[in-house]
């Protein structure tokens, strides 16, 4: 008797459990995305709408990465603009210096970020708070120095140019050929970062953001989590910085500014912590505003600081989560 | 037999013994109480022990090794949980995750397979839901299930702390005042979830000031006062032991140790 | 071989003493609010480009310089009263981003007030050189380390032996405590950021004539001053200062001797290998985790 009860409280489990599956933003959201992705296009009449999207889309890839250090993990990084920096030189100088081909290039920069991101974490994150954000922003000065100054690797301040992308003979040489690329990557990032969350290491992560001290009573190796997060964060920064360089064919330090990082940081905030898709709306609303309000251009810095100190204040939780409260609260 | 063996452990801070010199041994199966005054050193026991500190001098072993110094995360492994004094609760999650949390030894923690949704890893997640959700009801908080962390009332998410640990499957469960700003029928609860707990297997140590409940279930008893130890022995040695009642109870409290004795031999008469 | 070291030594010691100032900003607020005001350096631009425009208004240096730093004291205080003091309780990412904020709003509308140029002041007292064992010190650094030693003088006078200055310690050590025995502690974190911002501007004053600076001239020097703040241990006087100078000797030493390209990569190594050796700085403590 009680043994068929309980199964009957599993089946309910379960069916209640897919019931919310088709709803979670695994199944829902990345579908949204999808959708948004392909009616946008229809709105598109010039290159230079392609061009915000695409824009958009790499900024949001870096930033979803991002949000599971920061938002998931509960760890600042201040210095995420290094490593989409450097992923875009490897792919620059490898295939403009050394004829590498573009996808190679972009692999070599994933190991050299990978390896580069695994050496640090360790020390880095012991830190916490304001060191880390030291720390964080330290090393992506360091590495923008770097770029800065090495100028026969990659051309310094004045840039360097970079190859056309190639992916098994297909080269994207058109606008609406970068969409389609870039937002294909970024639906494989949502969609991994999603399932990343839903899983036990999702789990960890956010029980590392919650008390470092209960996660490793019930057996989370917090500092090994807070490296893994740190690392893979790091490589869709690189993977970003990659397909970036090919996209603009030309590249600068800018890319590995201190600002860049900073930028970076909004958009999660700025979208809504602990939010996948807070981060898509973050980089599409932060990218998109100062490319169509040029009339604001002097004033960029002032409305970005202003906007990012009120967005603080008022809507700690950012941007996408406080909406979705606030549609919660209207609904019966 | 002993689960636990504590030998002449101390931490220091700054001068300062938190505990001293301290020695005592923990029987597997049982359910054992350490008291004491407030700043006797009960939670700096419990820190050491878990590894959140690590001991100034002295041996802790566990299960025959020493553990003393070792990581919290690696004695989660070996078989060591607890839960805190100041609520230590994941509210960045629902309450069902918070115990699902504690299931993290027991699943698959590969980062291709989470990511990419293997299916042995969705299967592996779907009984660590399961497991969680039984262990939500066995603490008695099933109506919480699909509840953000935060929503819970204080009494709910000190049995939340008890079900995240119990997940672990420990060997040895520490719990820093379980029943702390509970009201008395929640204290009765805890009292019950307890000797549930103990009945099934599970070695528990308790720091709690609630007299009533620790003289009620303890099986043996171990009191501390600056850091050392005062005493140990049963509910009824220790009841009945003078420096007991002067230097942890106090002269004037002669009467509560009074009701405490009652509540203890009442127990004891079932 | 003597000359070029002292050289370099005096360049580091000057530029240390600025450094050592922001420095002082940083712990001053921190203490009070835990807080890290990542707008430290826009007090510093405050106050180099508050006194060159003054002056171009018309106003003697010493005006124009007073004017300044009570423009960068109203900066610091707003930032406090519209910002920080809106987000009580707030995470530390939270916090750090509203500052970042702040410092990127204080730049736009510096760029917006002023211009986007760059802008240098007269130096105070003349530019002939003083001669030392055959390096060379200009009058503008003697003026930087006075001052610099002359604020530090005050600041220990202020904290060690006024009634505010003991409040404003208490507060930083407990500020339930301070609250209860009469400090009141919102007036005591107006103050520091108002101390935080003059500090600020008066690095800025000093340092213009020797470096010029622009609308984002503050960034450099308040990650610096961050830095130097680290390095000593976040909070402390006496570090504040001392790291000031240790940052800003091995600037100077690792420009001269090893590479000018990578000057300002030095104090970001020293401040990484702090944070990875001694985590809590020269002088700080190392707090226990309580739970």
């Amino acid at each position: 008797m009680a043994v068929t009860e309980k199964d009957a409280g599993t089946e309910a489990l379960k069916r209640g459990a897919r019931r919310t599956a088709l709803l979670s933003p695994r199944y829902a959201g990345v579908g949204a995305l999808i959708l948004v992705i392909i009616v946008l296009q229809f709105f598109f009449t010039n290159n230079f709408h392609y061009d915000v999207a695409i824009k958009i889309g790499l900024s949001a890839i870096v930033c979803v990465g991002l949000n599971l250090l920061i938002g998931y993990a509960g760890q600042i990084s201040l210095g995420h603009a290094g490593f989409f920096g450097l992923g875009a030189y490897s792919s620059a100088i490898l295939t403009d210096s050394y004829g590498w081909p573009p996808l190679a290039s972009l692999f070599a920069g994933l190991v050299l970020v990978g390896v580069l991101s695994f050496v640090l974490a360790r020390p880095i994150l012991r830190l916490k708070g304001h060191y880390l954000a030291m720390a964080t922003l330290g090393m992506g000065i360091i590495i923008s120095i770097v770029l800065n100054q090495e100028v026969d690797l990659t051309g310094g301040p004045d840039g360097m140019p970079v190859p056309a992308f190639s992916l098994f003979g297909w080269s994207p040489n058109s606008e609406p050929a970068w969409y389609w690329l870039v937002s294909g990557v970024l639906v494989v990032t949502v969609w991994l970062s999603l399932n990343l969350i839903d899983s036990s290491i999702g789990r960890a992560l956010r029980a590392v953001h919650g008390s470092e001290v209960a996660a490793e009573t019930v057996g989370v190796d917090t500092t090994r989590y807070k490296v893994l997060i740190f690392v893979v964060s790091a490589l869709f920064a690189s993977l970003a910085g990659s397909l970036f360089a090919h996209y603009t064919g030309f590249l600068t330090p800018v890319v590995a500014e201190f600002f860049t990082s900073i930028q970076f940081v909004i958009m999660v905030v700025f979208g809504g912590m602990a939010s996948v898709f807070g981060s898509v709306v973050g980089a599409a609303v932060l990218t998109a505003l100062p490319e169509f309000l040029t009339v604001l251009h002097d004033y960029e810095h002032l409305v970005f600081g202003l906007l990012l100190m009120l967005t603080m204040i008022f809507m700690s939780k950012g941007l996408l989560p406080s909406l979705i409260i606030l549609i919660r609260r209207r609904l019966p | 037999m002993t689960l636990l063996v504590v030998e002449n452990l101390s931490k220091e801070f700054g001068g300062i013994h938190a505990v001293e010199d301290l020695t005592f041994s923990i029987a597997p199966g049982t359910i054992h109480s350490i008291i004491g005054p407030n700043g006797a050193g009960k939670t700096t026991l419990f820190n050491l022990i878990t590894g959140v500190y690590v001991p100034s001098s002295g041996s802790i072993r566990f299960d025959g090794e020493e553990i003393s110094g070792r990581p919290t995360f690696e004695l989660a492994k070996r078989g060591i949980s607890r839960s805190f004094q100041n609520l230590q609760i994941f509210f960045n999650m629902t309450a069902l995750e918070n115990v699902m949390v504690g299931r993290h030894l027991h699943q698959r923690r590969g980062l291709l397979a989470a990511m990419l949704r293997f299916p042995g890893s969705v299967r592996a997640d779907e009984a660590a839901r399961q497991k969680a959700s039984e262990l939500l009801a066995y603490v008695g908080l099933e109506q919480y299930l699909g509840a953000e962390a935060d929503s819970l009332p204080y009494g709910a998410l000190k049995r939340l702390e008890i079900a995240r640990a119990l997940a672990a499957e420990p060997k040895l469960l520490l719990l820093d005042e379980p029943a702390a700003g509970c009201n008395a029928t929640e204290t009765q609860e805890i009292d019950d979830l307890i000797q549930k707990v103990a009945a099934g297997g599970v070695t528990v140590v308790l720091v709690e000031h609630d007299m009533r409940l620790v003289m009620g279930i303890s099986d043996h008893i171990l009191v501390l006062d600056y850091g050392k130890k005062l005493t140990e022995g049963t509910a009824e040695e220790v009841r009945g032991n003078p420096d007991v009642i002067a230097a942890y109870l106090g002269a004037g409290a002669a009467s509560e140790a009074g009701a405490a004795s009652e509540a203890g031999g009442g127990t004891e008469a079932h | 071989m003597l000359a070029e070291f002292l050289q370099f030594l005096f360049s580091g010691i000057t530029v240390g003493a600025i450094y050592a100032l922001v420095a002082l900003g940083f712990s001053i607020i921190y203490n009070a609010s835990h807080v890290i005001n990542f707008a430290q350096g826009e007090f510093v631009m405050i106050g180099g480009m508050a006194t060159v425009f003054m002056m171009a208004g018309g106003l003697p240096l010493p005006a124009a310089m007073l004017v300044a730093v009570a423009i960068a004291v109203c900066a610091g205080l707003a930032l406090e009263r519209f910002a920080v003091g809106q987000s009580r309780g707030a995470s530390v990412v939270t916090l750090i981003i509203i500052t970042i904020g702040a410092s990127i709003f204080l730049r736009g509308l510096a760029s917006v007030v002023w211009d986007r140029n760059f802008h240098t002041l007269p130096s105070f007292s003349g530019d002939e050189p003083i001669r030392l064992a055959g390096a060379t010190l200009t009058p503008q650094s003697l003026w930087v380390l006075g001052v610099t030693l002359v604020v530090a003088v005050l600041l220990f006078w202020f904290f060690t032996r006024t009634l505010m200055g003991k409040a404003m310690l208490a507060t930083a050590h407990n500020r339930l405590a301070a609250q209860l025995v009469g400090i009141n502690t919102r007036f005591v974190l107006m103050l520091s950021f108002g101390l935080a911002a003059a500090l600020g501007a008066i690095g800025g004053i000093l340092i213009t004539p020797i470096a010029p600076t622009y609308f984002e001239g503050g960034v450099m020097l308040g990650l610096k001053g961050f830095s130097a703040a680290i390095v000593g241990g976040l909070g402390h006087g006496l570090g504040a200062i001392v790291g000031g100078l240790i940052v800003g000797i091995a600037e100077a030493m690792g420009a001269g001797y090893i590479s000018s390209a990578y000057k300002d990569a030095f104090a970001f190594v020293l401040i990484l290998l702090v944070l990875f050796f001694m985590p809590s700085g020269l002088f700080g403590v190392r707090g226990t985790e309580r739970v």
